[in-house]
């Protein structure tokens, strides 16, 4: 069975919630868009207060090249545009909307059946993922039609869907491909249409048998769209990684998936894309595990965009009186909530909330050289040689060592027997060579 | 026997040493030895105060540019800045001293944390994965940054909540910490008349009402000083006031309207601040 070679961890799967369906979340009374939910820069909204707006039509524009369009959730009144708190604490602009029944969009196809007939070109297809707002929901919310804009001189070869949710338990995914199998390979099509590629390959970790037999069985009806069940390891969900353990081509330091031929988009996101194209419906929607040991019920959730994580919360029947620590996102690249009273994002995939056993670090001791950082690092670095140069502010010397070319899987951190922070240092030293090069650019 | 070996060692020695005067001259290196007289007066700190790499960049840009526009040792101070415009041949520029003032009261400290932090023990980590324990997003987090940048041991922090208490007899003005610290919390002002200063301890520049839910000391921009302030010295921009050092005359009526006691005097003599305010009035 294939994987990639270099590194890797095997943590704990626990994928508790793989048997709960997804379940349509109530609307909530407000919701708060933000204008940035995506990498690059934020949309400018087209709104103001008082605006009458239906589900699914637009309410912020993309602006600049890395940027995508924001629609509304819900229909109602928009009350205000203000800073509103995200989950770290810090305020962004946000849009705030008071929920009035649910009117969609006239465009919007809500029929259910599902639509099989691919009737439009490449580039009209390529022109819809950028109106409806479709961004990676892999998590790193990249906006999708930027990787179909192939620049000059190169050509796709591959179009990988990564259907791996190689993270501890997270369930989004898995749920997708049981419940939503046609459409995602519909969604598949329309990718491969769009790339002009002869086969797609879709990588799923061998861990979740269900989704893989399902998916082969839909898949053997399409033409050009190969399941590829991968070893189970950690990150295999990682681009670079994935292309590897799939074509077997390494992406060289510093370069693009594109570069070596391959374009990769989350199964989550090419069942977007479905919607998007076939049904013209904008990615207002997000499916959301809420999982965690000390939960009764593990659930996944079909969450509108802008809903406060509080509402979430109290639809749960609260927190357990033990929790210690909430994660947006999986345990190993989540990131630690402090706000509650936050709205939900494009790409926010989980709630996973954690007892104090589970979510204390322990100690942090000396470095006893063991290797291990380097045995489990996916990129072949020196995470103990970053920790050591970035503490003693030797950030350029760090960059030399490849220090960019690390994709904050955090194998390092997990497996460091002295408990080092390896993973903040190197995020550390990241930030800073970021900030240098915005003050060398001024 | 040992004659030849002296001799032949000695004649080799000889001649790689008249070999090596010639190409010393022919490829000699012509370096302005006024670098080095103004590196020596230097306080050989490296910290970077001047906006150069270290001491010996400085005196290159002194000497290379000619005069002493724009470079200045903040560390040396007048005394240094004297030395080397008598080495230039030029004539001194006496410059306002400065000193680090830390913008934040720490208004939190006395409050239990809202959330524990477990990760790396640094200001600049912390402020990108979280808002800090007190849920202030622009006060100081208390791990040290400045601490660490500083090269002549002029902070420390309190050890109960780790906030930066600035050694003024120490402090330089160099301005390291200040580019250490992430959320800009600690400023360069001018040392002032008597090394009394006012300022405003506090840097938020969230809404009043947001503001004093994560400090009782927070400037909640009502701008009352503004007005009280008879040399203009006071703006209020983005809900946070500023006081010019430049302009006030340390007259203190503002620190009196102050409702949440954001705006600190310090090195006040300890009168009762209303008599003082009339006696700098006349």
């Amino acid at each position: 069975m294939k994987t990639f070679p270099l590194g890797g961890i095997h943590p704990e799967e626990n994928k508790l919630s793989t048997q709960a369906a997804i379940e349509v979340f109530p609307l909530p009374k407000q919701v708060a868009v933000f204008l940035s939910q995506h990498l690059g820069a934020p949309a400018i909204p087209i709104v103001e207060k008082g605006t009458v707006v239906k589900t699914g039509q637009l309410i912020a524009k993309a602006d600049a090249f890395l940027c995508a369009n924001i629609h509304s959730p819900v229909s109602g009144t928009v009350s205000k545009i203000d800073a509103v708190k995200d989950i770290f604490g810090y305020s962004k602009p946000a849009i705030i909307i008071d929920v009035e029944g649910d009117e969609w969009d006239e465009s919007i196809d809500r029929s259910p059946e599902i639509k099989r007939e691919i009737t439009l070109s490449a580039s009209e297809i390529v022109e819809k993922i950028k109106e409806k707002g479709i961004v990676g929901l892999g998590g790193a919310t990249f906006p999708t039609h930027i990787k179909y804009i192939i620049p000059e001189g190169k050509k796709a070869e591959y179009l990988i869907i990564n259907a791996v949710e190689c993270e501890p338990y997270l369930t989004s995914d898995h749920r997708v491909m049981l419940e939503h199998t046609e459409e995602i390979m519909i969604g598949v099509s329309i990718l491969r249409k769009a790339l002009g590629v002869q086969t797609a390959y879709i990588g799923i970790e061998n861990n979740k048998p269900e989704p893989i037999a399902k998916m082969k069985e839909m898949a053997a009806k399409f033409e050009g769209i190969v399941v590829e069940p991968l070893k189970v390891k950690y990150p295999q969900g990682a681009e670079k990684q994935l292309i590897k353990a799939i074509t077997g081509r390494n992406v060289p330091s510093g370069k693009l998936p594109i570069d070596v031929g391959c374009v990769v988009n989350n199964v989550g996101t090419a069942y977007s894309v479905y919607e998007a194209v076939q049904k013209n419906k904008p990615l207002i929607e997000n499916i959301m595990t809420v999982t965690g040991k000390s939960l009764g019920e593990q659930r996944n959730f079909l969450v509108r965009i802008g809903v406060n994580y509080n509402d979430i919360v109290a639809h749960i029947g609260g927190l357990p009186d033990d929790t210690a620590k909430i994660i947006s996102g999986g345990p190993m690249m989540g990131k630690a909530m402090v706000n509650l009273d936050a709205p939900v994002t494009k790409g926010a995939s989980s709630i996973l909330i954690m007892k104090e056993s589970e979510a204390t670090r322990a100690q942090e001791t000396n470095c006893i050289r063991c290797g291990k950082c380097m045995e489990v690092c996916p990129m072949g670095l020196e995470p103990y040689l970053f920790s050591a140069l970035v503490n003693n502010g030797k950030i350029q010397e760090a960059i030399g060592e490849r220090l960019m070319d690390c994709i904050e899987c955090g194998c390092c951190l997990f497996t460091c027997p002295a408990n080092k922070p390896l993973l903040d240092e190197i995020r550390l030293a990241k930030n800073k060579f970021r900030q240098m090069m915005m003050q060398q650019k001024k | 026997m040992i004659l030849p070996a002296v001799i032949v060692l000695g004649a080799i020695g000889a001649l790689f040493g008249i070999l090596l005067y010639f190409v010393a001259q022919k490829f000699k290196v012509f370096e302005d030895p006024k670098i080095d007289e103004i590196s020596e007066v230097l306080p050989g700190a490296n910290c970077g105060g001047c906006g150069k790499a270290g001491c010996r960049a400085l005196a290159e840009a002194i000497v290379k540019q000619g005069n002493m526009e724009g470079l200045r040792c903040p560390a040396g101070g007048n005394d240094v800045a004297a030395k080397i415009a008598q080495i230039m041949g030029l004539e001194a520029k006496e410059s306002e001293p400065q000193v680090a003032v830390i913008r934040c009261s720490a208004g939190c400290a006395d409050a239990a944390p809202k959330y524990s932090y477990q990760g790396m023990q640094s200001c600049a980590y912390a402020a990108s994965v979280y808002v800090g324990g007190s849920g202030c997003a622009y006060g100081c987090l208390g791990f040290g940054d400045c601490y660490n940048a500083c090269q002549f041991d002029a902070i420390k922090l309190d050890p109960k909540t780790g906030f930066p208490i600035v050694d003024e007899e120490k402090c330089v003005g160099c301005g390291a910490c200040a580019t250490a610290c992430p959320r800009k919390v600690i400023e360069l002002r001018n040392k002032g008349l008597k090394n009394r200063r006012v300022y405003v301890s506090c840097v938020n520049k969230e809404k009043g009402a947001v503001a004093r839910k994560t400090c009782a000391n927070a400037c909640i921009g009502c701008g009352k000083c503004a007005k009280t302030c008879p040399f203009e010295a006071i703006t209020v921009e983005n809900n946070l006031a500023y006081i010019d050092y430049n302009k006030c005359k340390l007259c203190r009526k503002c620190v009196v309207e102050c409702p949440t006691g954001a705006i600190v005097a310090v090195n006040f003599p300890p009168k009762p601040a209303v008599d003082t305010t009339e006696n700098n009035d006349k």
